[in-house]
């Protein structure tokens, strides 16, 4: 989940909004490149007036934080989030497909970018009939399904996938982040359909689709079950079923535990964070059809990962969440909430420190990951101890470039498996017969 | 909304409450399933409108109570020279979203539950309604293509 600021003064701007087609991925180095170009374009272009922008305005965009610009007269901070795949707590993870983890209240949830359309807000204050249009429906179902999101889950799916040290499969591949994908959308879906009224408070959510009546809560769960049913059904035929019980798993404890949990207990953070990192886990498995520690080490990464991005994002939505009634640790327990994400930073240095441990890596990951590990930490740090909205929002924004530049690096870094069958030479295999394995 | 039309309306975000009303259809030949929908969905409306009106509102009052008690301690007013509201720091609210947060807990749960059963209850309607609508549909096909 992105969250982009925007102050009063910025004026309307045309805000692009990309979205990345992720098809044609026959290299993962794209899948993540691409994602990070994606990451870059729709965060930095809104600062950066130089970079030119190719988005289109999407037509049906939420105008909302706009109108209320204009209309009052005080400063407001529009913040659409837009959710990274990670595991934020609202981000991208929601579940197995990597549903964004937690919304943080930010988090990556992918919202529609701001767009300024005068047009729309108007639109907004008029009375609409509550029919559906089938034009209209594929943008509604898009944001329903929170697809950007969606988008960024199935690239960390993706990359775990290409993490894992055997050859390239292509078919089990694409199958693996479709199924991803459809459990993704099923899985945001239905948190929509759980929040209606919360949504409706909050400035960044208020402009779902349920929230404004364009479509019924009936469509909408129909909607996640034909898209929840045939995904996990692919993971589990198509791929293998340790994948499809993964992806099964992360839909419930999104939806079930995540989503009711953010209205009980501070305790939701920790458990999105899961969310956050079962996607790789599940591009793992998919690969290699076990759950092995390469696996862990990178659902540990999106883990920990999560806590800097989430923590700091939710610093500045105190507000809402306190009006709203979301327990969060950045409104009752302001000093953990720093302490953790410090905490997380810390070990992303030492779970980096692994990778090469556990022969995923060469050891050149760590030494070059280091600089940027630093510096999330250093971020990390100087949110622990000036806890105020600058600290925060530099340390969100950092995490935002931090986590794709971290997996592209790992990519880079990654061990051949031809390299560790030759060294290993346990059971004696020529290379020509590495080359053959498949794995079911 | 117009008179002829024969779907529900959906308005604007309420002042208070921030939830968008809703005007109900009735159809000449309402179904008493139909109606329990309907009925359940005017209810589950009012019941919102009313707690996050009245939720929003306390906030607001506590919001510029809090402001004003810590300003006094401070001694400053609640408007400067210049005429402008005189407001607190992210940090001095975080001591009030924080309490606010907890005083409302129980409130909150005992919401979250009634809007969850709502929620429930009418999609459940909403299906079986669905259900019976596109079996009358069918036989009503099925005559026409016999005829």
């Amino acid at each position: 989940g992105l969250f982009v600021w925007h102050l009063k003064n910025t004026g309307i701007r045309q805000i692009p909004c990309q979205f990345v087609h992720l098809c044609r991925v026959a290299n993962n180095r794209l899948i993540t490149f691409q994602y990070f170009n994606f990451l870059k374009r729709m965060y930095v272009t809104q600062y950066n007036k130089d970079l030119s922008q190719r988005a289109k305005p999407k037509s049906d965009s939420v105008a909302s934080p706009f109108r209320e610009l204009q209309q009052l007269d005080q400063e407001k901070k529009v913040i659409h989030k837009i959710r990274p795949i990670l595991p934020v707590h609202q981000p991208l993870s929601e579940t197995s497909s990597r549903n964004v983890l937690r919304e943080v209240k930010s988090a990556a949830e992918t919202e529609d970018s701001v767009t300024p359309v005068r047009a729309e807000s108007k639109e907004d204050k008029e009375w609409k009939e509550m029919k559906l249009r089938l034009d209209d429906l594929p943008g509604i179902l898009a944001r329903l399904s929170k697809i950007k999101l969606t988008a960024l889950v199935v690239s960390t799916a993706s990359a775990g996938f290409a993490m894992a040290p055997v050859p390239f499969d292509l078919t089990c591949f694409l199958l693996a982040s479709l199924g991803t994908g459809l459990a993704s959308c099923a899985a945001n879906s239905i948190n929509q359909f759980f929040e209606v009224p919360f949504d409706s408070n909050m400035n960044r959510t208020k402009n779902r689709p349920l929230v404004r009546g364009q479509i019924s809560p009936l469509l909408a769960v129909c909607f996640a079950a034909s898209c929840g049913v045939p995904g996990i059904a692919l993971l589990t035929l198509g791929v293998n079923p340790l994948t499809g019980a993964l992806g099964a798993f992360n839909i419930f404890l999104y939806t079930c535990c995540y989503t009711p949990m953010k209205r009980m207990s501070i305790a939701n953070t920790w458990v999105g964070a899961v969310v956050g990192a079962i996607p790789p886990v599940m591009g793992w498995t998919a690969a290699t059809g076990s759950l092995d520690a390469g696996a862990l080490l990178l659902g540990g990464i999106l883990y920990s990962w999560q806590f800097p991005h989430f923590n700091a994002l939710s610093w500045g939505l105190r507000e809402d969440y306190s009006r709203g009634g979301y327990c969060m640790m950045s409104v009752t327990h302001p000093g953990l909430c720093r302490r953790v994400a410090l905490r997380h930073c810390l070990a992303l240095i030492g779970l980096s420190t692994m990778a090469p441990v556990l022969d995923i890596t060469t050891w050149t990951f760590p030494v070059v990951s280091l600089p940027i590990n630093l510096y999330i930490s250093y971020l990390g740090f100087r949110f622990y101890r000036d806890a105020d909205r600058s600290s925060s929002r530099k340390l969100f924004f950092c995490s935002l470039w931090h986590l794709p530049m971290l997996l592209l690096v790992m990519f880079t870094c990654k061990k051949s498996f031809l390299e560790k069958e030759d060294k290993g030479d346990l059971l004696g295999e020529s290379h020509g017969r590495a080359m053959e394995i498949r794995l079911p | 909304p117009p008179a002829h039309s024969c779907n529900d309306w959906i308005g604007p975000p309420d002042k208070h409450s921030n939830l968008r009303p809703v005007i109900f259809y009735v159809p000449p030949e309402e179904s008493p399933l139909e109606r329990r929908l309907r009925e359940a969905r005017q209810e589950a409306q009012a019941c919102d409108q009313r707690f996050w009106a009245r939720h929003n509102r306390a906030f607001r009052q506590e919001k510029e109570e809090f402001i004003y008690s810590r300003l006094k301690a401070k001694g400053l007013e609640m408007r400067d020279e210049a005429g402008q509201k005189a407001t607190l720091n992210a940090e001095e609210m975080a001591d009030f979203y924080k309490d606010f947060l907890s005083k409302n807990f129980r409130k909150h749960m005992q919401y979250n539950r009634d809007w969850y059963k709502r929620n429930f209850t009418i999609t459940f309607l909403m299906g079986q309604v669905a259900l019976v609508r596109a079996l009358r549909w069918l036989r009503w096909k099925k005559k026409n293509v016999g005829n």
